[in-house]
């Protein structure tokens, strides 16, 4: 599955990325295979997201996020 | 920590370099003691801000903008990596980099790209206060020798910390050697044959290795060796090495560097509370971000700016205006009369003035702006607004600078700059100037004093400020509508990505404030000195001179007592005869379907300057000749009392309403033009502005003055 359809509160494992070009600005950004994600919610309009990784607060939009593979973790 | 020897030269340039939202700038302003310049980079016409150091003037300290990354993405990054490796000035001897210790890990990955350059390097370990509250204790002597350049922990809000970290740049550390975080052996078994065949003579190992790397794991990078086939091909054959072996080689480099930065922060940082807890930030967000009250609360937080701005300012304006005018009759009673008084008078004290009225609302309008991200509530307006603005073609990164200029184009056009695609930037750039700025309100509010009726619909909205506020609609609309047609038919292509930090909230600072707000407002203060004293002192010329006949000035001679009419004959033969007048007539015909007559055709061309020039031309127009006439009439009253020779009207509300509309969407700013043309690198995108933004006016102001014809209004 993909870190689009993770549902806000839910955390997921990043194992890897849809597409062989994943933008770069994620990876700068800390979103790396074996990094574990938590939606924290969606904007009031459904799309961006609202994510904590590695101990911050990162917004990304719903189009991003299906480029990233995720595996859901336990709660 | 390295103690001043005293003998060691001190560093000639320090750069600060660190993410956004880090203190930087604090850190910046403590360095130099707020003397600071804002000037440009040599070269490249972009914003620089540097001062002195504090005790050694003959050190220069640069603030690069924040950055996350220094593989350049957006021109900020573009300047911030320049600026590092030496392609624009020289290579700075010390480099501060900020980092926020409540957000070690991301921030270090910056640190590592620093480490990279070779150059000396100390980190400024900011907002350890955050940290600590938010139930971490970083010990900073383990992560100092576990990145092996010096750590000063700081409280930059307190000043704490500061005067080490000043001490600390005066006698720079050592140069770390080597390469420190590990890259997955197969492809650094590539590395080296790629950075022999890299033909340029002037790269260090170091950067060669860098370049190497950087060109195998991203595309972009690449493209930019066209000229170095050879080291191309290298490129390519290593690729195809690691797909074949399956290698996840595009997130090596980011990956080799997280690496090595986890275990570290691990290391170096005490939790002794679970990080899980939902955090001040957290709670506010769940509010100002909830799906209905988001929303709510930023149109409200909107409408309470505007209004504010449009309320508060008025005191304070009816002050300027006030010694404006006193100024000016102070000027005529000292000195004696003559051209050069009236120059004084009418062209530069009226011209100047009529633009310095409106700093009040520019300053307030900024303090907002500066608020709100200073606290870090602009990121959750792009975060609420991002949907709406990528449907349109925009970028919820584009509310900023759209905000801004609603103040001033000219820094609205310059915070673009922080968008990550260029399509984004160019579009929002293109579409900014439609927002109504501080300078269509002089015209607005003259022309709505004098035409609209006060009065009060359904009882309490009242028409003047209905009439307002549809000019600032009737902008915005069209912004949105010009940016949704530049992606649809212009910048076509897939839109750029929007990934975007939500800062925690803080405390705003309201020197920091105060200081951009500053800061922001001279571009408009210096503009007011600079091209409307120019321009004021060029119309008075072009409004006097050539004087009329000697047969025309004779009727003004015999104008005594009831013989009113005929003087003001005079006075607008005088005009009339000007090159003023020549101008405006000569354009009379091209306007005429618009309503305008030469008086105003004159006004709208030379308002192509700076809009606001349009009232210095009409106060001249209508006061040039009127110096032995001391009862000043307001400018308001003269439009309403002029006529055609058959005794029509000039002005009627349709004309006033028409002239309005051109006002909203005509590109009259000449600064507007060179700060498009200075970030965008082309002539072609000003031009294209120009074009269309004038051709909006026209085309509008057309079917209005038309229409409302047909329709019976007068």
């Amino acid at each position: 599955m993909t870190l689009k359809e993770l549902r806000s509160g839910e955390r997921g494992t990043i194992t890897g990325f849809v597409e062989e070009h994943a933008p770069v600005r994620l990876l700068e950004m800390g979103l790396l295979p074996g990094t574990v994600v938590e939606v924290l919610r969606l904007a009031p309009l459904g799309d961006p997201m609202d994510l904590r990784v590695r101990g911050y607060r990162l917004s990304i939009r719903k189009a991003e996020a299906a480029l990233i593979n995720v595996e859901r973790q336990g709660p | 920590m390295a103690q001043s020897s005293g003998q060691a030269p001190l560093p000639r340039r320090i750069v600060l370099a660190g993410n956004p939202n880090v203190g930087k700038t604090t850190v910046f302003n403590y360095l130099t003691g707020l003397k600071q310049r804002v000037a440009n980079y040599p070269g490249v016409t972009v914003e620089r801000k540097s001062g002195r150091l504090v005790g050694a003037p003959q050190v220069e300290v640069i603030d690069l903008p924040g950055t996350y990354s220094l593989a350049p993405k957006s021109m900020d990054e573009q300047i911030a990596f320049d600026m590092l490796v030496g392609r624009i000035e020289q290579v700075p001897d010390v480099v501060v980099c900020v980092v926020d210790a409540t957000n070690l890990e991301r921030n270090l990955f910056l640190v590592t790209q620093v480490m990279d350059l070779g150059l000396p390097l100390i980190v400024a370990l900011n907002m350890v206060d955050a940290a600590e509250q938010a139930g971490m204790t970083i010990d900073v002597q383990l992560l100092s020798k576990a990145l092996g350049v010096p750590v000063i922990p700081t409280v930059a809000r307190r000043g704490d910390g500061l005067d080490e970290l000043r001490a600390q740049v005066r006698c720079p550390p050592p140069v770390a050697e080597g390469w420190r975080w590990p890259l997955m052996p197969v492809v650094e078994a590539r590395l080296p044959a790629l950075a022999a065949a890299l033909e340029v003579e002037d790269f260090t190992d170091l950067q060669r290795r860098m370049e190497s790397l950087r060109s195998l794991t991203e595309e972009a990078a690449l493209e930019r060796w066209t000229d170095a086939p050879r080291f191309v091909a290298a490129v390519r054959q290593a690729q195809e090495f690691l797909k074949g072996r399956n290698v996840p080689y595009r997130y090596a480099e980011v990956a080799g560097r997280y690496q090595w930065i986890k275990p570290i922060v691990h290391q170096a940082t005490k939790a002794h509370r679970p990080s899980d807890a939902p955090s001040f930030t957290d709670r506010v967000d769940a509010v100002v971000t909830h799906r209905v009250l988001g929303p709510i609360i930023f149109v409200a937080l909107l409408a309470l700016v505007f209004q504010a701005v449009f309320s508060w300012a008025v005191p304070a304006m009816d002050l300027i205006e006030e010694g404006i005018g006193r100024l000016g009759s102070t000027v005529r009673a000292l000195l004696p009369s003559g051209w050069a008084v009236d120059l004084l008078a009418d062209g530069v004290i009226t011209g100047v003035g009529n633009v310095v009225v409106f700093l009040p609302q520019i300053l307030l309008l900024f303090f907002f702006l500066g608020l709100m991200e200073d606290t870090g509530y602009m990121a959750r307006t792009a975060f609420i607004m991002d949907k709406v603005m990528k449907r349109v073609g925009l970028n919820g990164r584009s509310v900023l600078p759209l905000l801004s200029s609603y103040a001033c184009a000219i820094p609205g056009i310059m915070a673009a700059r922080t968008l990550d695609s260029e399509r984004d930037r160019l579009i929002t750039i293109m579409v900014a100037p439609l927002m109504s700025c501080s300078a269509r309100l002089p015209v607005y509010t003259l022309f709505i004093a004098a035409f609209i009726p006060s009065g009060k619909l359904f009882g309490f909205a009242d028409y003047q400020g209905l009439a307002m506020f549809s000019m600032y609609l009737m902008g915005t609309v069209m912004a949105v509508i010009a940016a949704w047609f530049l992606r649809r038919f212009v910048f076509k292509g897939s839109e750029g990505y929007f990934v975007m930090e939500l800062p925690p909230y803080r405390r705003p600072r309201l020197r920091q404030v105060l200081l951009r707000m500053v800061q922001r407002s001279q571009i408009f203060a210096v503009r007011a000195g600079k091209i409307i004293f120019t321009c004021s002192v060029v119309l008075w010329f072009l409004a006097s001179f050539p004087k009329p006949g000697p047969t025309e000035v004779n009727t003004s001679g015999v104008a005594a007592g009831p013989a009113a009419d005929s003087v003001y004959a005079a006075q607008t033969a005088e005009i009339h005869s000007s090159f003023i007048g020549l101008l405006g007539r000569a354009l009379e015909p091209v306007m005429a379907p618009l309503g305008f007559d030469w008086k105003m055709s004159a006004g709208i061309v030379t308002a192509f300057a700076a809009r606001e020039v349009i009232i210095s031309t009409l106060g001249i127009i209508y006061s040039v000749s009127e110096e032995a006439d001391e009862s000043n009439i307001a400018l308001r009253d003269q439009l309403k009392a002029d006529t055609y020779p058959d005794g029509r009207p000039v002005f009627t509300p349709l004309v006033a309403v028409s002239l309005l509309v051109f006002f909203v969407f005509a590109l009259q700013c000449m600064s507007t033009l060179a700060i498009a043309r200075r970030e965008t690198g082309t002539w072609l995108w000003p031009a294209v502005m120009w074009l269309y933004m004038t051709a909006l006016a026209y085309l509008f102001s057309l079917i209005i003055y038309q229409g409302g014809r047909l329709l019976g209004f007068a």
